[in-house]
């Protein structure tokens, strides 16, 4: 069950089989005992409350029999058998009904819950690149919109489908027994209900279509104008607005408004041709049952060819018109959220069937102790030293002390086939330095570093880390030594604490403390209402930007990892600011080797290293000075002659 | 809250009143149907001749027909009423939102905003079809249902008098339990999707530290212990069915074995075969009509909640109004704050302003500099009193800015915002906005000023450039200098430039400068900056801190006497390579 709302509104479209049978597949392998278990329930009750209505309508025609002689003593004697039959298959169809409900609510939400976490579990692994190439929003939607369409397929149209085509058939079957030709009638009735609702149904998809159309670009301009709305203030341009927004209102309301009109007037229609099919029965079965017309039907060929059309047929069949129709109408409207749920079930397994990040690493990253002679051994537990193991072919393992010596080696890169965006890039950084990377948006800084940490990987060339080529590293002990601070930071719900030692689980209260002590963050930490345990949400909106940054200092600080990727750390921070984070920034810095992008060249000036790039290549190189002395294109861009955004 | 909304029913009063009287018909018909039905079975059963059945039956059919009509006109009035109810909420709730202040827009996030103009008005319009169709046909269908009932099958509807009693009871001590079950799952469940919305934005942060797998396990406890409520409250609803389905057999057991033996033994006087089946039939109909009952109730209350927010849109009371007599006329340039205290919010603790006074020729171009959050933007805002001040009081043009037009000051005071932002349009369209009916000339004069017809002339098409929904085909520097020229645009007494010039080239930017002094020299020019070259040449620097004014003067005298200021300059020109 879910809110109000939720559901999308969309067009009918064509079921989608193959995707029909991999969710019935997957419900299957969740459930193998509980769900034929369920359905055997379902088609059981349906049954039962198909056949009553033979036995109800016995006990009417005895009644008829027996009314004009007034006996009760003998009526009875006929009429409370069948009623204790009836009451007996009432209660079998109140257990199945009460069984498969409870049943349906375990497994539809347990389903949901088990899609929920492999959609979850699967998005862990995917690479960077997935994220990068979709909107958030639409990722999200697959949480949201497509789960809570499986759920209205789950427990709403899949049962309902199954139960009413058990009635449809029990229903078609008694009606065969009793007339061949009363069937056909019925059957020509369902087919003219089938093409009138099938056209009205049409022309109200069509406006749902162009209602969602209508509703998207509703939604779009009332985005725009609420994050501008500040804007707007500014020039006094509220009439305006509200103008343009009421001329695409009154569209949305056009179409909205027709296609609930056609939806709203299919019930009606179809019932009432319902009720016209009943008295066309009716009246024939009166003509036919005058006029000794000879009937066919299952019953009449057992007994051996035509029998006449009698009273007990008619009247059963009339009851079974009503039943037939309202079923087939259930199972006409349940193939519209079949379709639907369908097309939110191969979205999700689009996400599902995306292709996870690859590591085929081996060379993993383990504590170690190293002895005087220099010789690395593999520890238990944490020393504060590591070592990276590398197995080889020939079954020997060697260990390499972990440093944070990066090498790039005439490396191209492109985010696609058709574009190279990183063209020959060749450098080299020793444990220690501090390599800054400037140039104009677009010109390849972040993608530099995207490629140390392998959120994507390189077309040409070789990235070696202390010696050993990034690809032959298991990308989780990789990343865990390189330590990440981005322009954008991220913090998740839950205590500063938390969010400090999310760099290093295994950290200690007193190592977060020290962690944000270095990154200068433990001073305005403590002055938060509950200091370390202060509740942060909404990715910390309780915090200044400034103070966001801090913690995700500490968060890199708590990691101490040797090599550290600062992204535009501190370019969303003022000046002053940064001056007391450039203090934390330096002392973390100390002793690592470092990757800086920085926007505002202050920044970086103390770097061993400037790399200037334009267009994907390194056109300058050097220290701040000879840069400067060099009175190039970083000469430019310090001096302010060129924009860098 | 329901009287709140039902104001913006306005012109749909008519079709939602037409509808009900529509249904209303179409009930009554669908309630004449079964005894109709109940006459044309006995006709059959009495071997009537062919006439009189078929004229039963056409009478049948023309019935059908008129619910026919009755439904579809009432399902075309109601899409009309719910629709046209929706389109004036949302025009109600949009022109709301445009009365508000900058003190009522920061109460509202503005992704909040958005949800409360589409999902939560579907959720409304979607109730509010529901009400109108079944809120009134399934109390008239019971009630109609109950009254034929009992008239046609005397002692047989005694059968209701136990059955509707254990149906409600049912049904309500259900939607007691799992409604505020459900209503504490929803809130979980939205906590869930925060959670991943988190995951899916910090994902390189997830990745970058190796977390995968701790997310993994965080998600998978959070999802469990969800899924055991949910589980819970669906079961609880679960027992609907067999509820319903309960009293219905019930009934028809209750019916046929007190029927029978009634008919048999009453020789079919009191009660026939006929008055059976009918009575089978609005059994269906009393128990259906009560169903129908609890799921509006369902319905609304989780629909409610839409509502309330849709309210507390409407509810908020715009902080800023016009003056009774004010005055359209903003003189010149020049600005005064005198003791000026202010605070974004009444319970704040401490001021963002505290004690300013502070006075501006018309004409002079002065310079703000301070870290983040001391109080710049807070100030410039108040002038073209975006916000109001506590205490204390602020003139332009030798006028409280509290007695102007809202409209006249802010046409005189132009302000390029620290977060800027174009709209989706041409950049002429953009710049429009400024002035609606500026000339070509006007334009291009503008854009040339704020160093930006260079650029726009190299795009192939111009001025007539599209610009993406919040600006992203053009660089930031290209943007700050079209939100300039727009700002321009309005030939302003007094130019605000917050920030606004961060992305620009140190080059551009003193050009830009340059050309403020040259060709708008009468216009006051307040200009906050990171850069201390941005300001160098102002004629009054004010420096700031804590919510106050700490220092003023110009360059060389802030050097000499103000300590942040020569700490920043430091910081800035350290290396001596500045131009």
């Amino acid at each position: 069950m879910s809110g109000p709302g939720r559901k999308p509104m969309g067009p009918p479209r064509k079921i989608n089989f193959g995707m029909l049978k991999r969710v019935l597949k997957m419900l299957y392998s969740y459930y193998p005992v509980l769900l034929p278990l369920t359905a055997f329930c379902i088609i059981f009750s349906a049954a039962t409350s198909a056949v009553p209505a033979i036995f109800q309508q016995q006990v009417i025609a005895d009644i008829q029999i027996w009314y004009t002689t007034g006996d009760w003593e003998g009526a009875s004697k006929v009429i409370i058998p069948k009623i204790l039959i009836l009451v007996g298959l009432y209660a079998v169809s109140i257990v199945s009904v009460t069984l498969y409900t409870q049943l349906m609510a375990y497994i539809t939400q347990g389903f949901l819950n088990k899609m929920r976490c492999a959609m979850f579990d699967k998005m862990q692994d995917l690479p960077i690149k997935y994220f990068d190439t979709r909107k958030h929003g639409d990722i999200m939607s697959h949480y949201t919109n497509d789960i809570d369409t499986l759920r209205q397929l789950v427990s709403q149209a899949l049962p309902s489908v199954l139960q009413t085509s058990v009635i449809v058939v029990c229903v078609l079957g008694i009606m065969l027994y009793y007339s061949f030709w009363m069937t056909l009638l019925v059957l020509l009735g369902v087919v003219l209900m089938f093409t009138v609702s099938k056209n009205v149904g049409g022309g109200s998809a069509k406006y749902f279509m162009r209602q969602q159309a209508a509703m998207g670009k509703t939604e779009g301009y009332i985005q725009e104008m609420m994050n501008g709305q500040k804007v707007v203030k500014v020039f006094c341009h509220e009439e305006k607005c509200q103008e343009d927004f009421d001329t695409i209102n009154e569209q949305l309301f056009e179409d909205s408004f027709k296609a609930h009109a056609f939806a709203n007037c299919l019930g009606p229609i179809v019932m009432n041709i319902g009720n016209i099919l009943y008295v066309i029965i009716a009246t024939v079965g009166g003509v036919l049952l005058l006029s000794n017309v000879p009937n066919l039907g299952i019953s009449t060929l057992i007994a051996g060819g035509f029998g006449v059309i009698t009273i007990d047929i008619v009247i059963p069949f009339l009851n079974m018109t009503k039943q037939f129709t309202s079923n087939i109408n259930q199972f006409s409207q349940q193939i519209n959220s079949i379709a639907m749920a369908l097309a939110g079930a191969e979205r999700i397994f689009s996400l599902m069937d995306s292709e996870k990040e690859e590591d085929k690493g081996y060379v993993t990253l383990v504590d170690c102790t190293v002895d005087e002679a220099g010789n690395i051994t593999e520890s238990d537990h944490h020393t504060g030293m590591w070592a990276w193991k590398h197995p080889h072919s020939d079954g020997t393992l060697t260990y390499t002390r972990l440093k944070g010596h990066v090498v790039l080696d005439d490396v191209d890169f492109g985010y696609t086939e058709e574009k190279t965006v990183l063209h020959n890039i060749t450098l080299y950084a020793e444990p220690g330095q501090k390599v800054a990377f400037v140039g104009a948006t677009g010109a390849g800084k972040t993608t530099i570093t995207n490629l140390i940490n392998r959120f994507y990987d390189i077309a040409d060339g070789k990235i070696r880390y202390d010696g050993i080529n990034i690809n032959k590293i298991k990308k989780s002990d990789l990343r865990r030594s390189l330590g990440l601070v981005l322009q954008e930071t991220n913090l998740f719900t839950g205590t500063v604490m938390d969010n400090i030692r999310y760099g290093n689980l295994g950290a200690s209260d007193e190592e977060c403390i020290n962690a944000a002590k270095l990154a200068g963050a433990d001073d305005f930490i403590t002055r938060l209402p509950d200091g370390y345990n202060t509740l942060l949400t909404g990715n910390g909106s309780n915090l200044s930007q400034g103070q966001r940054q801090l913690i995700s200092i500490a968060r890199a600080a708590v990691a101490d990892p040797p090599v550290m990727i600062l992204d535009e750390a501190t370019s969303s921070i003022d000046t002053r600011t940064e001056a007391i984070v450039q203090k934390g920034m330096d002392a973390l810095m100390k002793g690592r080797t470092v990757f800086v992008i920085a926007h505002r060249l202050s920044t970086v000036k103390n770097s061993d290293v400037i790399m200037v790039l334009e267009a994907g290549r390194i056109i300058e190189r050097g220290s701040h000075d000879s840069l400067i002395a060099e009175k190039g294109k970083y000469y430019q861009l310090y001096t302010g002659a060129f924009e860098l955004e | 809250m329901i009287r709140k909304l039902a104001k913006s029913i306005r012109e749909y009063k008519l079709p939602s009143i037409l509808t009900l009287i529509f249904i209303i018909g179409e009930v009554i018909i669908e309630c004449l149907i079964p005894f109709m039905t109940a006459d044309l079975v006995n006709r059959i059963k009495g071997g009537d001749d062919i006439g009189s059945v078929v004229r039963t039956g056409l009478i049948l059919i023309a019935m059908a027909i008129l619910s026919l009509c009755c439904g579809g006109i009432a399902g075309f009035t109601c899409a009309k009423a719910s629709a046209g109810f929706a389109k004036n909420l949302r025009h109600d709730v949009f022109s709301r939102i445009q009365t508000y202040s900058f003190t009522n827009i920061d109460k509202f996030s503005s992704s909040s905003l958005v949800t409360r103009l589409t999902t939560d008005i579907s959720n409304t319009q979607m109730a509010y079809m529901m009400i109108i169709r079944t809120a009134v046909r399934s109390p008239f269908m019971f009630i109609f249902a109950v009254i034929m009932a009992f008239m046609m099958g005397g002692s047989l509807a005694m059968t209701f008098v136990i059955v509707i009693p254990v149906l409600v009871f049912g049904l309500l001590l259900i939607s007691r339990y799992a409604m505020p079950a459900f209503r504490r799952v929803f809130k979980k469940y939205d906590r869930l999707n925060e959670s991943i919305e988190e995951n899916v934005r910090g994902m390189r942060v997830v990745k970058g530290f190796s977390r995968e797998e701790h997310e993994k396990e965080k998600f998978n406890t959070a999802a469990n212990d969800i899924c055991a409520d949910f589980t819970n409250s669906e079961m609880i609803v679960a027992c609907n069915t067999p509820i319903m389905q309960f009293c219905m057999y019930f009934n028809m057991v209750f019916i046929l074995i007190v029927g029978s033996q009634l008919t048999i033994t009453h020789m079919g006087k009191v009660i026939d075969v006929g008055q059976i089946s009918a009575m089978l039939t609005y059994g269906m109909q009393i128990l259906m009509s009560l169903m129908m009952l609890s799921m509006i109730y369902v319905m609304l209350t989780m629909s409610a909640e839409s509502m309330k927010r849709i309210c507390e849109v409407l509810d908020e009371t715009p902080t800023l109004n016009d003056p009774a007599q004010p005055v359209t006329q903003v003189s010149d340039g020049s600005i005064s704050f005198s003791d000026v205290n202010f605070k974004y919010y009444e319970g704040a603790e401490r001021y963002a302003l505290s004690d300013i006074d502070l006075e501006i020729d018309s004409g002079m171009t002065v310079g703000i500099i301070g870290g983040t959050g001391v109080g710049k933007s807070s100030l410039v805002q108040l002038i073209p009193r975006l916000y109001d001040v506590n205490t204390g009081s602020i003139k332009v043009g030798g006028i409280d800015v509290r007695d102007y037009s809202i409209e006249a000051l802010r046409g005189s005071v132009a302000m390029v915002l620290q977060k800027n932002l174009l709209f989706s349009g041409t950049i002429k369209e953009n710049l429009r906005w400024g002035n609606e009916n500026a000339t070509d000339e006007e334009i291009t004069e503008a854009c040339k000023l704020a160093q930006a017809h260079e650029f726009i002339s190299a795009f192939p098409d111009g001025y007539d450039t599209y610009i993406e929904q919040g600006g992203t085909n053009v660089s930031g520097g290209q943007k700050q200098r079209l939100c300039i020229a727009r700002a321009l645009l309005k030939n302003p007494k007094i130019l605000i430039l917050d920030d606004s010039t961060s992305a620009v080239d140190t080059r551009t930017d003193s050009l830009i400068r340059r050309g403020f002094k040259e060709y708008i020299p009468e216009t006051t020019k307040i200009i906050i900056a990171q850069r201390i070259s941005s300001v160098e040449d102002a004629d009054l620097i004010i420096v700031m801190d804590g919510g106050k004014i700490v220092s003023k003067g110009t360059h060389s005298q802030l050097i000499e006497s103000s300590s942040i200021y020569r700490e920043i300059y430091e910081q800035q020109t350290k290396g001596g390579d500045e131009e």
